[in-house]
């Protein structure tokens, strides 16, 4: 079955982060929106590297490499 | 009606990278990413009946099981270093994404070599002297 909610979930970070980066520049806090943005970043980074992890696993159970 | 959901899954990730290629291009090079891996592990499944059916044939038609096992073994290479390529050339990487597709061709050429060696052989065998 397909896990649709990891597709929102990662479109939501992406879009939650970018709106606040906005707001933090614009209330001259341009430090705090690179952290904002680098946090955001290495999350959806940890989310995509599970997902790689279990595509890998499946690939390789499938085609026996 | 699979392909309803993955239409509907790959429309809706367009109009999201849509909005974050903007903003931030690295979230959206991940969301690419995390719906290429989905799709992927999706089909994996259907995949898994497809060889469950070629292995049915190959024990009934009594080849050598080796054969199959390397052909799979490449469908395996070549599926994952189109997807790795396809997604570093979405991300404007075609250096990386070149790197990839060659790495995968001789990976593939190595896995290949068995099967030459034993036309090779069955050649030689046909031949008569």
């Amino acid at each position: 079955m397909m896990n649709i909610d990891i597709i929102f979930r990662i479109a939501g970070i992406g879009i939650l982060i970018s709106i606040l980066s906005i707001v933090l520049k614009q209330a001259k806090k341009e430090e705090q929106a690179e952290m904002l943005t680098l946090a955001g970043v290495i999350v959806v980074l940890i989310i995509v590297v599970q997902l790689m992890s279990q595509l890998f696993t499946v690939v390789r159970s499938v085609f026996n490499l | 009606m699979e392909i309803a959901q993955i239409v509907g899954l790959a429309l809706l990730t367009t109009i999201f990278l849509l909005i974050l290629r903007q903003e931030k291009p690295v979230m959206a090079v991940l969301l690419s990413i995390a719906f290429a891996v989905v799709v992927f592990v999706f089909l994996m499944e259907k995949m898994a009946s497809i060889v469950e059916v070629l292995k049915e044939l190959t024990r009934r038609a009594e080849i050598n099981y080796f054969f199959l096992t390397t052909i799979l073994k490449i469908l395996g290479v070549a599926y994952l270093a189109e997807f790795a390529a396809s997604i570093c050339i979405d991300a404007g990487e075609q250096a990386v994404a070149k790197k990839v597709e060659f790495a995968a061709k001789i990976i593939i050429g190595v896995l290949a070599i068995p099967i030459i060696a034993a036309i090779l052989e069955s050649l030689l065998e046909l031949m008569p002297g």
